[in-house]
């Protein structure tokens, strides 16, 4: 891991996209997981912060909640044509599961300026993890590309 | 014990992994010495993707019979090894969504065209850049074709034959399509609004990373007879359409994990691993499952027929060949579930079939052939890299016995993205393929250089091993001419 405090890196995978990210909390490894979900499809840093989106979700387990955080983003860009490029995440911890609500600023996808890349068809349970390690958070997911 | 060194070696690219600890049958691999090897290095007992720990987690779950099987071109996946194959007991066994994927019914679609290479050399530009500007390709590209929830509805139930009376292509384009352009049990109702919506402008696009549009000739024909039955002949161009369901079977695909994550711990299934999650196939969830999958399967079928009209209305006005000259050979998915009559030690049975990055390959004689192809089995499509080659094969007796019928679907990677992104520059990708003949409109560089025909594992040696397999026999080789990338 690098020495920031909030980042993500993409894994070596033999086809899939598998993704890396780490925060003080458990809100800032989502926000970056969604920041490396988003890096992978478009040029993020030419990504306006326009508008915002916000998202309220609920699962019975911390990595079922990053499922459903990431697979929301993944529809929202099909349903309303937007990516997003900042993300902030508020995650509570329970005894029964976890739930978060968050905010997604992007604006709506412009061929050519924001440089579309790989399409991402779905997040999967593999290697799916979310824990704290030395202090940080961390996330692991894989997407289907 | 490392898994790799339980591997016992019983053919000339056939390895057992006996059965232990929790497997219910044993593992069957096909693959050659240089793919094992790959998938050691890649997969040993530190990695989180295993191949070969994918087989031993199909071959764990309830209800699997003969054995959990692995194609030539196996590598990691999710869930399944991708070249992966699982047949259940429908009484006994389950529907795993990790069997199918996200891209249900992602396949390929082989048209047949009168022209010889010789005949569009000179018109590769013209042909490439229509094609280009025809097939909607890439993230956020949208088709032409828009569709209500109506319609929508009715494409899930009816797939390619819907669109088909909407006007994009024939009868005969069903016939040569597996299922015949429309799988039976889809039902629309199981399928979220979200996914809907999420299809509203996609059918009729190709989408991106590996999916893709080209133009080919038949480089080689490798058996006369088969290759006769399927119209081809050495010279002879053709176009191959390789792509899926779109965020539609995305969708279902994300739906399902969800919904059958809550039925395995509703049904106290004990998994292998989180990846497999699943429900019995009697259950109303594993039932629901299947209505979805087979609707997903409906909207690739339909999708692909889409592209099919879409390009044969662009070769019409790059070449002017008519419409009507432009012919099906074959469309077959290689992402499905389907329910199949298998003898196993002697007795038919019913059997839920997994193929996971692997097609059906029905020999000689099936029903599920069309009368046409029927005495030499339906073609097999197998898709290459964008500089290599694609093959034609077909199914044997030996593979519907110890295959339940199923062939490789492609070369599998040799290089994960990253390594070949950092390996290959889009730009130089594409100017050495031209240097070979080979033109490529790409929507993205970047996509090119993970594409590149090195990324990949070489597909004469796949396509050798599956032949030495008994499994399948290679039909032709096919050299691309044109690709258009998402």
């Amino acid at each position: 891991m690098t020495g920031a405090d909030a980042g993500f890196v993409y894994v070596d995978h033999p086809a899939d996209l598998a993704v890396r990210a780490w925060g003080r909390t458990t809100g800032e490894a989502f926000a970056e997981a969604a920041r490396g979900l988003f890096a992978a499809m478009i040029d993020v840093e030419r990504v306006a912060p326009a508008e915002a989106m916000r998202v309220r979700l609920s699962a019975d387990s911390v990595e079922l909640l990053l499922v459903d955080w990431l697979a929301a983003l993944v529809a929202e860009k099909d349903l309303s044509g937007r990516v997003f490029s900042q993300f902030s995440v508020d995650v509570r911890l329970h005894v029964h599961g976890a739930e978060l609500t968050a905010s997604a600023w992007g604006e709506s996808l412009d061929r050519v300026r924001h440089a579309p890349r790989l399409e991402v068809k779905g997040i999967t349970r593999l290697g799916l993890s979310v824990r704290e390690e030395e202090g940080r958070w961390v996330a692991r997911y894989v997407a289907d590309v | 014990m490392d898994e790799f060194d339980r591997l016992e070696q019983v053919g000339e690219v056939e390895w057992l992994l006996p059965q232990h600890g929790r497997m219910h049958v044993p593992g069957r691999i096909y693959a050659d010495r240089s793919t094992l090897e790959q998938l050691r290095r890649e997969g040993g007992e530190e990695s989180a993707w295993s191949a070969l720990r994918q087989v031993k987690h199909v071959a764990s779950m309830p209800g699997i019979v003969s054995a959990a099987i692995a194609l030539p071109d196996v590598h990691p996946g999710y869930g399944f090894p991708i070249g992966g194959v699982g047949a259940f007991d429908l009484a006994d066994g389950v529907a795993v969504v990790g069997g199918v994927g996200f891209d249900i019914n992602c396949g390929v679609r082989l048209l047949r065209t009168p022209f010889e290479r010789a005949r569009i050399v000179r018109e590769i530009e013209r042909v490439g850049e229509d094609l280009y500007q025809t097939v909607p390709a890439g993230l956020g590209s949208s088709g032409s074709l828009r569709l209500s929830m109506a319609e929508i509805d009715r494409v899930l139930e009816e797939g390619a034959a819907y669109v088909v009376r909407r006007g994009f292509g024939t009868d005969a384009d069903l016939a040569y399509t597996e299922e015949g352009g429309r799988m039976a049990g889809a039902d629309p109702a199981v399928v979220s609004a979200l996914a809907k919506q999420r299809e509203f402008k996609q059918v009729g696009t190709l989408g991106s990373g590996n999916h893709y549009l080209e133009v080919q000739w038949v480089e080689r024909v490798i058996e006369a007879e088969a290759a006769a039955a399927y119209g081809l002949s050495e010279g002879q161009v053709v176009v191959a359409i390789h792509t899926g369901s779109r965020a539609l079977g995305h969708q279902i695909g994300q739906d399902s994990l969800k919904e059958l994550g809550a039925a395995s711990a509703r049904y106290g299934i004990d998994l292998p691993d989180q990846e497999m999650v699943c429900a019995p196939v009697s259950s109303p969830e594993g039932q629901r499952y299947l209505a979805a999958v087979a609707a997903g399967a409906n909207c690739a079928f339909a999708n692909r027929q889409v592209i099919a009209h879409l390009v044969r209305a662009s070769l019409e006005r790059s070449l002017g060949l008519p419409a009507d000259k432009v012919e099906t050979v074959y469309d077959i998915g290689h992402n499905n579930a389907k329910v199949e009559t298998h003898v196993v030690d002697g007795v038919s049975r019913r059997l839920l079939v997994h193929r996971k990055g692997a097609t059906r390959a029905f020999g000689p004689g099936r029903e599920e052939v069309p009368e046409t192809y029927r005495s030499v089995g339906h073609p097999i499509l197998v898709g290459g890299t964008m500089g290599t080659a694609s093959y034609v094969m077909r199914g044997t007796a030996r593979g519907m016995e110890r295959a339940f019928g199923s062939g490789i679907h492609g070369a599998g990677r040799a290089l994960s993205r990253k390594k070949a992104a950092k390996k290959y520059w889009g730009a130089d990708v594409i100017a050495a393929l031209r240097r070979d003949g080979i033109r490529v409109w790409a929507h993205d560089a970047r996509g090119a250089a993970e594409e590149a025909p090195g990324a990949y594992k070489d597909v004469d040696q796949v396509v050798e091993a599956a032949v030495a397999s008994g499994l399948t026999r290679a039909v032709a080789r096919l050299r691309p001419l044109v690709v258009i990338k998402g």
